[in-house]
C-alpha cells in the first residue's frame, strides 16, 4: 500500500526527473571547479550521491540499483582511495616524496604537475565519497530494521 | 633520485592504507589473507630497518608532498617511535598469522575480506599516530584506528559485543573530540601544527590558561583511549566480548600507542619541568596509577570469565605504565616504556591462549576450564607462563619491568609507592592462582566433561608460543628491550623526538 | 577594573567561547542522560559540532575575506600596494577532515544501533542492559 503512494505522486516524480540531472551536473561542476575556487571531491561526491539517492527515494531502490549495484559501490569506494594513493605512489616513483605532485611533471617547473595531481586526487576523493554515501544508504535501507518498520526506500513515511 | 629505502618512513603507513581498499577489490578470502599477511610482514621488516637506522640517536625526517615542516606534514622517526613501530607491526604479524582459517568465526566467508581491510586500517592508524610529527595528523590517525577498532570489537559474535562496541565508540569519540580541542588550543597559541615547532614556540606557564586547558584536554582525551583508571569503563567489556584475536591485538598495541602519545604530549610538547615541576601532574597521576593497580587487580580476582579477568588486569597494567610516567626520571620512564613492550608481549600471548581455549573448549568460564590443564598441557603451560609474567616472577618480562619501575619510584623517593607495587603483585598472584587452580587442580563438573578434548591446532599454538617464548627470552636478556627503552626515555626527557 | 566589569567583558568579549562551551555541554548531557541510542548519537554530533565551531571561529580574522585570490588581481596582488586581508584557511581545511571523521563516526554508530536493535529488539540502552542482566 505505502509502497505505491510515493511513486504515484506525479508532482514528486516530475520534479525529480527534472532536478536529478541538474543535481548530478552541479556535482560534476563542484568536482572540476575545485582547483579554481571553492569545491572539491568531498562536496562533489556528497552532492552527486545525494542526486542519486533522491532518485532512489522517488523511483525505488531497485531502479537505482540497476545502474549502481551494491557491489559496484563497494568497488568504487576502494577504487577511489586507490586512485588517490596511486598518485602519491606515482610521485614517489618519479623521484619526489609521497604526494609531491611537482614530481608528476619533471619537465617544467612543476606547476603543471601540481595541477594534474590535485585534479586526479580530487577525482579519487569524489568517487570514493559518492560511493561511500550510496553504500551507507544501501546499508541502512537494506537492513531488516528498515524493512520491518517500512522505512525502506519508496515505501512511504515511517508509521 | 631517491631510492626506495628513503621512502621507508612513508611506506610504513601507506602500505597498509592502500592494501585495505585493495582487499575490498580482491574479495577472495584466501588471497586477501595471504595478501594482508604479506603487507604486515613488509611493514614489520620496514619497522626493523628503521629501528636499526635510528638506533644511537639518529633521526629520519620525511616531508609529505615535498612541503617542508612548518607548513607541510612531517613524518619523523627516532628511537622512541621506531621502538613502537616494531612492536605494533610484530604484534600485527603474530595475530594475523594466528589460525590459518583466518578471521573471527562469526564473520562469514563472503565478508572476510572486509575483516582484513578493517584490520589493516587499524594497523595503519596505529602506525600513523606513532610516526607522524603533525598534531592534527595524529587526530586523523587516532580516529582511523579507533573507528576500525570499534568495528573489530563488534565482530565478537555475542550480542553484548555490539553493545560494548557502541560504548567504546561513545567514549572514544568524546576522547577524540577532547584531543582535537586540545590541538586547536595549541594551534591558537603557537600558529603551527608541527609537534616540534609547537614545543619550541610554546612557553607554558601556570598563568597561561590556554596552555593549561590544552594540556588538560589532551591528557583527558588520551587517557580515555589509554583507559587510565577512572576512564577505563569501556575496556573490560570491549576486550572480553571482542574476538579474542582482536583483543590480543588491541590489548598489545592500541593502549600502548596511546601511552606513547601521552608521553609525547607531556615530555616533548609541554616538557617535564612544566608538567611535573610547575603543574605537579604526578600528584594526580601517581595516586590514580596506584588505585588502578589495586582496584582493577581486585576486580580481576572476582571475575569468573578468563577474558574479563585479563581485561581487568590490563587496566591494572596501564596503572604500572602511568606510574612509571609520573616518576619523570630516566629509570622510571624507561621502566614504563619497557613495561609497554613487555605487557604487550605477555597480554598478547595470553589473549591468544584464550583464543586457543575458546576454539577447543568453547567457553572460557573458569568452571568450563576445570581440569583442562591435563588435556591441553601445551596450551595451558603457555597460560601459566604468561600468568607468572603478569605477577612478575624472575626470569619473565614482568620481573624486568617491575624491577625498573620499583627502582625508578625509589629514585624519586616514593618508598610507599614501591611497597604498594610489590603488594599489588600479590593480588596478581591471587587472580593468576585462581586460573591455575581451575586448570590443574579442579575436577571438571559433570556437564563439562569433554571426552574428545585435544590440544589446539599447531597453527594456533605456534604464534601463541612465539609471544610466550618472547616473554621468557626478554625476561632473561634485556639488552634489546631495556636498552632501547632507556635510550627512548633519555630522548623524551630531553624533550626531543 | 572592578570584578563586575571584568565579568561582563568575559561574557561579551568571549561570547563565542561561551556558546561553544554551552553547545558542548548540551551534547555531552544528551550522551550521558538519554537512553535512546540514536539520541546518544545526536548528542555526540552536537558535541563534535561544538569543537568544529571552535576551530572555525578561531580562523576568523576581523575584516578578513574568504581566502580566494580575486581573479583580476592575479598572484601578486598582495605585493602591489593594496593588501587583501584573508581569514586563515587552515582551520577550515582541518575541519573538513574533522567533519568527514564525524560522518564516519555517525554512520558507524547508527549501524551499530541498527544491529543492537536487531539483537535486543530495542533502541533503549537501559532496556538492553536490563535484558542482559536477566539473561546473562
Amino acid at each position: 500500500m505505502r509502497r505505491s503512494r510515493v511513486r504515484e505522486m506525479p508532482i514528486l516524480r516530475v520534479i525529480a526527473r527534472a532536478l536529478v540531472p541538474l543535481i548530478l551536473l552541479f556535482g560534476l561542476y563542484v568536482q572540476f571547479h575545485g582547483d579554481f575556487g571553492p569545491g572539491g571531491g568531498f562536496q562533489a561526491g556528497v552532492i552527486f550521491a545525494a542526486g542519486l539517492i533522491v532518485y532512489a527515494l522517488i523511483f525505488g531502490r531497485e531502479a537505482l540499483q540497476r545502474v549502481m549495484p551494491t557491489i559496484l559501490t563497494e568497488r568504487l569506494m576502494a577504487a577511489g582511495v586507490l586512485l588517490y594513493g596511486a598518485v602519491g605512489v606515482a610521485a614517489m616513483f618519479l623521484g619526489g616524496e609521497f604526494l609531491n605532485y611537482s614530481a608528476l611533471d619533471p619537465l617544467t617547473t612543476g606547476h603543471y604537475g601540481q595541477h594534474l595531481g590535485i585534479i586526479v586526487i580530487e577525482l579519487g576523493v569524489g568517487i570514493a565519497v559518492a560511493a561511500t554515501m550510496m553504500r551507507v544508504y544501501y546499508g541502512f535501507v537494506n537492513s531488516r530494521l528498515a524493512s520491518e518498520n517500512g522505512w525502506a526506500a519508496g515505501e512511504g513515511d515511517a508509521p | 633520485m631517491p631510492g626506495l629505502t628513503d621512502h621507508f618512513v612513508v611506506l610504513e603507513v601507506v602500505l597498509p592504507l592502500l592494501a585495505a581498499p585493495a582487499c575490498v577489490l580482491i574479495r577472495n578470502p584466501r588471497v586477501t589473507r595471504l595478501f594482508s599477511l604479506g603487507i604486515v610482514a613488509a611493514c614489520f621488516a620496514i619497522a626493523v630497518a628503521l629501528l636499526i637506522q635510528v638506533r644511537g640517536g639518529g633521526v629520519i625526517s620525511y616531508h609529505l608532498g615535498g612541503w617542508p615542516p612548518p607548513l607541510g606534514i612531517e613524518y619523523r622517526v627516532s628511537t622512541v617511535n621506531a621502538y613502537l613501530l616494531v612492536l605494533v607491526t610484530a604484534m600485527a604479524l603474530v595475530v594475523m598469522s594466528f589460525d590459518s582459517r583466518g578471521g573471527p568465526p562469526r564473520v562469514s566467508e563472503s565478508r572476510r575480506h572486509l575483516y582484513y581491510a578493517v584490520f589493516l586500517l587499524c594497523v595503519c592508524g596505529l602506525l600513523g599516530i606513532t610516526i607522524t610529527g603533525d598534531a592534527f595528523n595524529i587526530f586523523v590517525f587516532l580516529e582511523i584506528s579507533s573507528l576500525s577498532s570499534y568495528i573489530l570489537v563488534s565482530l565478537g559474535g555475542h550480542r553484548r559485543a555490539v553493545m560494548s562496541a557502541f560504548h567504546y565508540l561513545v567514549m572514544g569519540t568524546i576522547g577524540g573530540v577532547f584531543f582535537m580541542l586540545g590541538v586547536g588550543l595549541l594551534y591558537q597559541a603557537t600558529g603551527t601544527l608541527n609537534l616540534r615547532e609547537i614545543a619550541e614556540r610554546l612557553e607554558p606557564s601556570l598563568d597561561d590558561r590556554g596552555a593549561v586547558l590544552a594540556l588538560a584536554l589532551l591528557v583527558v582525551g588520551i587517557s580515555i583511549k589509554l583507559a587510565v583508571f577512572p576512564l577505563h569503563h569501556w575496556l573490560p567489556n570491549a576486550y572480553s566480548f571482542a574476538p579474542p584475536k582482536v583483543s590480543a591485538f588491541l590489548a598489545a598495541t592500541a593502549t600502548k600507542v596511546s601511552f606513547y602519545l601521552l608521553a609525547t604530549i607531556l615530555f616533548v610538547i609541554f616538557g617535564a619541568p612544566f608538567v611535573f615541576g610547575e603543574l605537579r601532574l604526578h600528584v594526580v597521576l601517581m595516586p590514580l596509577s596506584i588505585l588502578a593497580m589495586f582496584l582493577a587487580s581486585g576486580a580481576a580476582i572476582f571475575q569468573t570469565d578468563l577474558r574479563r579477568l585479563l581485561a581487568y588486569s590490563s587496566v591494572a597494567q596501564v596503572g604500572y605504565m602511568t606510574l612509571g610516567l609520573s616518576t619523570a626520571n630516566a629509570t622510571g620512564l624507561a621502566g614504563g616504556l619497557v613495561h609497554l613492550f613487555n605487557h604487550a608481549v605477555m597480554k598478547g600471548g595470553l589473549f591468544l591462549v584464550v583464543a586457543c581455549l575458546l576454539h577447543r573448549v568453547g567457553a572460557v568460564h573458569l568452571d568450563a576450564l576445570a581440569g583442562v590443564g591435563r588435556r591441553m598441557p601445551v596450551t595451558c603451560a603457555a597460560l601459566v607462563i604468561g600468568g607468572l609474567s603478569l605477577i612478575g616472577v624472575p626470569g619473565t618480562v614482568g620481573f624486568v619491568s617491575k624491577w625498573y619501575l620499583v627502582s625508578g619510584v625509589l629514585e624519586r623517593g616514593w618508598t610507599a609507592a614501591a611497597v604498594l607495587i610489590l603488594l599489588s603483585s600479590l593480588l596478581a598472584v591471587v587472580y593468576v592462582g585462581r586460573v591455575v587452580e581451575a586448570l590443574y587442580f579442579r575436577q571438571p563438573a559433570e556437564d563439562h566433561v569433554r571426552p574428545g578434548l585435544r590440544e589446539a591446532p599447531f597453527a594456533m599454538l605456534a604464534p601463541t608460543w612465539i609471544l610466550i617464548a618472547a616473554a621468557i627470552v626478554f625476561g632473561l636478556t634485556t639488552n634489546w628491550t631495556y636498552g632501547v627503552a632507556a635510550e627512548a626515555a633519555g630522548l623524551l626527557l630531553q624533550g626531543g623526538i | 577594573m572592578t570584578s563586575a566589569a571584568s565579568f561582563t567583558e568575559a561574557v561579551s568579549g568571549l561570547w563565542v567561547y561561551w556558546l561553544i562551551i554551552v553547545l558542548m555541554m548540551v551534547g555531552l548531557y544528551i550522551v550521558i542522560a538519554r537512553d535512546n541510542l540514536v539520541k546518544k548519537v545526536m548528542g555526540l554530533n552536537i558535541f563534535q559540532a561544538a569543537a568544529i565551531l571552535f576551530y572555525v571561529s578561531m580562523a576568523k580574522v576581523e575584516g578578513g575575506t574568504a581566502p580566494i585570490v580575486p581573479q583580476d588581481a592575479g598572484h601578486g596582488a598582495g605585493h602591489e600596494g593594496h593588501e587583501i586581508l584573508y581569514s586563515n584557511p587552515l582551520p577550515h581545511v582541518l575541519m573538513l577532515t574533522a567533519i568527514v571523521v564525524g560522518v564516519a563516526t555517525t554512520a558507524l554508530a547508527l549501524a551499530l544501533a541498527v544491529r543492537i536493535h536487531r539483537e535486543y529488539g530495542t533502541s533503549e540502552e537501559d532496556e538492553a542492559v536490563a535484558w542482559d542482566m536477566e539473561h546473562g
